[in-house]
């Protein structure tokens, strides 16, 4: 499934996917006879913002990874069970999984934009994705980078080097970068833990606005940020030296009410 | 419940393209030594067949027009020349390698280090036109003709000693900071540190040092071809001239035709088997670190 | 007492052995120099040779040396940077296969120059009937060269931080333009490190092209004419042309401070270009 050469990247037509966009069910990865986590089963709201909460080691990034099928770069992953991204199983090997990667886009812990200029970042994967029309590309990196409130800093050096940027810009331009593609949904990996306060609340900002928008999926350690801005929470924990999926459900129950102990344990800071 | 594994996303054209080309790319690469053993073999059939692989260590000398392919003089010649630098080479590399680690002030060490880098990076061409000027005319006043055995020596130690001192310099690197440590604590002086503890500790490093220099010696071609005076002959002291198997090739590949030519292929081919035989010890003693 | 006798009797040997190394090569590179500066002028380098070379200059085997060093590396880049990549990136879908061609190049890496000049006479002057040639003499350092460029420069594929990978990943980016537009610019200090090295080793090369790329010191017409690398003509007047000595001289410093120059150019470079691309 091939996106037709354009002047923007347009949606492909697939199954309709009422309710949830992302959809786990009983995911289990192992990797070098390694249990990363196992039995995960978990809705992910269309439109909606879910925060993947818990101690580090519990296997979040490792889910994260398998909704994008980034796992198949990690050599001697296995995984069992279903994952449905719009309704279509993406673990079955005829899966394009260029085009998988273009609606589900992906923001790293540690910002990594690449070593071209900063309007090059943009256009770079646009003109990978087919769109040939250059001015078609500019319109979308402008698009983009006023987006994420990028473009008054950055506008008159639209040819630099986009490492010269700070740490919190060039987020924002990884942002940017993955919101030029027009996904449908977004899984960050702790975007905010590896910048100053200032900046890691900007970001937030912008995740926040992204409600409605696009699918966010969030891991962040940080449970005060999950508390401000998730529609919904999963709270992961290792039991049996397996990343398990305690208890998931909208955040107001997660955080004021949750049904697990542990999950409340957690949620109240007594355990971590 | 289905299970898949790693699999590179399906390709596109270009992708598959670009994959099929670095196979071929690498394909060529990895070929090319085969080609050389083939090659070899097979240019050193005709005379194996006409003349027997005996006749390269019989016959007394080297004198392909008159059918003569004994490779022994040569063989001698190689050897001696390699045990003879090796043995000189040796002692002053490790102690380079001692000197700029333990010995120069830091300043000093850098500069000490950074000349022996450069003189890794000398042709051996160039190596060998200074012996021919300065070295053997020396030789020479002290006892005719000059050109010898000993001038082979004396140069074939000078280009291998920069490999010594530098795989010496990093196998004393690797050793471990608090055996010294230990070892002051024991009120041992440097030297005795040095000579029980550091230089033990690195002795496999050094011995595959020691080895990949010898595998250089008998290898080098241009400045033995240049010093060593290329005689025919089983050298009866240190002065006498002396010719090598790769210096003999060199000399002959120019004009050799049919059976000589194929002769010189075979003794490429002896060269060969002592250097492989080399590296497979350098193997045994220290796996992997012949690939430096 | 004894223990500080020895330890100072120690303490001199390293120092005197040092002394005598630095001595040496002090010495050699004066001689050197000394003598280089004096046969070296604009018209040494730029006229032709005369008199087997005792007169004239060295312009022809500079131009040939040129030639051979372009036919090289015209053959050995290409080929070597597609082996880098595929033994950096993509080996994990190719195990085996990599582990092949690495040990391959291992053996190559490992043969005595004369052995490439003996196959080189076989396979491209003879087999091929390229005769003695520039190219037969570029093709056979080609294959000496491979070995070391596609080491330095798997060396800056790797290390290209992963992050950048898996974010043209994330992207759904594919391998070639990943490749082509991110990956090999990235790398581009360890190619570069790559290439100096292999020239390096080509210009110091003689023994290999001896009896491949021929003898004649005349400006070549073309890379199927037989052409002398500077190395060649060092060898030639050192040997076999008595009052050589002068030119000898003058081409040794020529070749000495072409390749000191490299060096030293390269190391600059290298450091400036991943001071420029690593991430903050």
């Amino acid at each position: 499934m091939k996106t037709p050469h354009s002047a923007s990247v347009k949606s492909v037509s697939r199954p309709s996917a009422p309710g949830a966009f992302i959809h786990a069910r009983g995911l289990s990865l192992t990797y070098g006879g390694k249990t990363a986590f196992s039995g995960i089963s978990l809705p992910v709201a269309t439109g909606s913002i879910t925060a993947l909460i818990g101690p580090s080691g519990c296997g979040k990034t490792s889910f994260l990874n398998c909704i994008n099928r980034l796992t198949d770069l990690i050599g001697g992953c296995r995984t069992t069970g279903l994952v449905e991204v719009g309704g279509v199983d993406i673990r079955c090997p005829n899966t394009d999984v260029v085009t998988l990667r273009r609606r589900v886009g992906m923001i790293f812990q540690k910002p990594n934009p690449f070593p071209l200029s900063i309007v090059q970042n943009l256009e770079f994967p646009l003109r990978e994705h087919g769109v040939r029309d250059s001015r078609g590309r500019g319109e979308s990196a402008e698009a983009a980078l006023r987006d994420v409130g990028l473009w008054d800093e950055v506008k008159d050096r639209l040819n630099s080097p986009a490492l010269a940027l700070s740490g919190g810009q060039q987020q924002r331009l990884c942002l940017a970068r993955a919101l030029v593609l027009k996904p449908e949904a977004l899984l960050m990996d702790e975007p905010c833990s590896a910048l100053d306060p200032l900046s890691g609340g900007l970001i937030e900002e912008l995740i926040s606005g992204m409600r409605g928008r696009y699918t966010v999926l969030i891991v962040t350690h940080n449970l005060q940020q999950a508390r401000r801005i998730a529609d919904h929470a999963a709270f992961f924990w290792m039991r049996g030296g397996e990343g398990r999926l305690i208890e998931h459900g909208p955040a107001e129950e997660i955080f004021e009410n949750p049904r697990d102990e542990l999950t409340a344990a957690y949620v109240s800071g007594i355990r971590g | 419940m289905r299970s898949s594994e790693s699999s590179i996303s399906c390709p596109s054209r270009a992708d598959r393209v670009l994959l099929w080309t670095l196979r071929v790319c690498a394909a060529a690469a990895g070929s090319v030594s085969a080609l050389i053993a083939v090659f070899v073999l097979l240019e050193s059939w005709p005379v194996l067949r006409h003349a027997g692989p005996a006749a390269f260590i019989t016959g007394g000398t080297w004198r392909p027009t008159a059918g003569l392919y004994d490779l022994t003089p040569m063989l001698w010649g190689t050897m001696l020349t390699m045990c003879g630098s090796v043995a000189l080479a040796t002692p002053l590399g490790v102690a380079s390698a001692v000197f700029s680690r333990y010995y120069a002030p830091p300043p000093l060490a850098a500069v000490y280090r950074r000349m022996i880098e450069i003189l890794a990076g000398i042709p051996s061409v160039v190596y060998g036109f200074w012996g021919l000027v300065v070295v053997v005319p020396l030789i020479g006043r002290l006892h005719p003709p000059g050109p010898s055995l000993l001038a082979g020596t004396l140069i074939l130690a000078l280009m291998i000693l920069p490999t010594i001192a530098l795989m010496a310099d990093a196998s004393l690197a690797t050793v471990p900071k608090n055996y010294a440590l230990g070892a002051a604590a024991l009120g041992l002086t440097r030297w005795a540190t040095i000579r029980r503890v550091l230089l033990p500790a690195a002795k496999s490093g050094l011995f595959t040092g020691v080895v990949l220099a010898a595998g250089r010696a008998i290898g080098e071609t241009m400045a033995i071809l240049m010093v060593a005076g290329n005689v025919v002959q089983f050298p009866r002291g240190i002065f006498d001239p002396v010719r090598t198997l790769t210096a003999n090739i060199a000399l002959e590949m120019a004009y050799a035709m049919g059976d000589h030519r194929s002769a010189l292929f075979v003794s490429g081919l002896v060269l060969l088997c002592a250097i492989s035989a080399l590296v497979l010890l350098a193997e045994r003693v220290d796996p992997g670190s012949a690939h430096e | 007492m004894s223990k500080n006798y020895g330890e100072s009797l120690a303490t001199a040997l390293v120092w005197l052995c040092a002394a005598s190394v630095a001595g040496v090569f002090i010495w050699m590179l004066s001689d050197i120099v000394r003598h280089g500066l004096a046969a070296l002028s604009w018209t040494f380098l730029t006229s032709a040779t005369a008199d087997a070379g005792r007169e004239g200059g060295i312009a022809p085997i500079l131009v040939s040396t040129a030639m051979i060093l372009g036919v090289c590396l015209a053959a050995s880049i290409p080929v070597g940077l597609g082996a880098a990549v595929l033994l950096s990136e993509l080996s994990s879908s190719n195990p085996l296969f990599s582990r092949l061609v690495r040990r391959s190049l291992d053996v190559l890496a490992g043969m005595p120059s004369i052995i490439f000049g003996l196959f080189g006479n076989a396979l491209f002057c003879k087999t091929l009937g390229m005769g003695f040639s520039i190219l037969s003499g570029g093709l056979t350092l080609a294959c000496m060269v491979l070995p070391i460029f596609i080491r330095a420069a798997e060396e800056g594929l790797r290390s290209v931080p992963r992050e950048y990978r898996l974010g043209a990943a994330a992207l759904g980016l594919s391998r070639s333009g990943t490749l082509f537009r991110l990956l090999i610019p990235a790398a581009a200090p360890g190619l570069l490190v790559g290439l100096v090295l292999g020239v390096g080793r080509a210009l110091a090369e003689t023994a290999a092209l001896i009896f491949t790329s021929g003898y004649v010191d005349r400006f070549p017409s073309s890379p199927f004419d037989s052409g002398r690398a500077l190395s060649i003509h060092i060898y030639d007047l050192a040997m076999n042309v008595p009052g050589g000595n002068a030119n000898a001289y003058g081409s040794t410093f020529v070749l000495v401070a072409v390749l000191f120059l490299l060096n030293l150019s390269a190391a600059r470079l290298a450091a400036a270009l991943s001071r420029r691309s690593s991430p903050i």
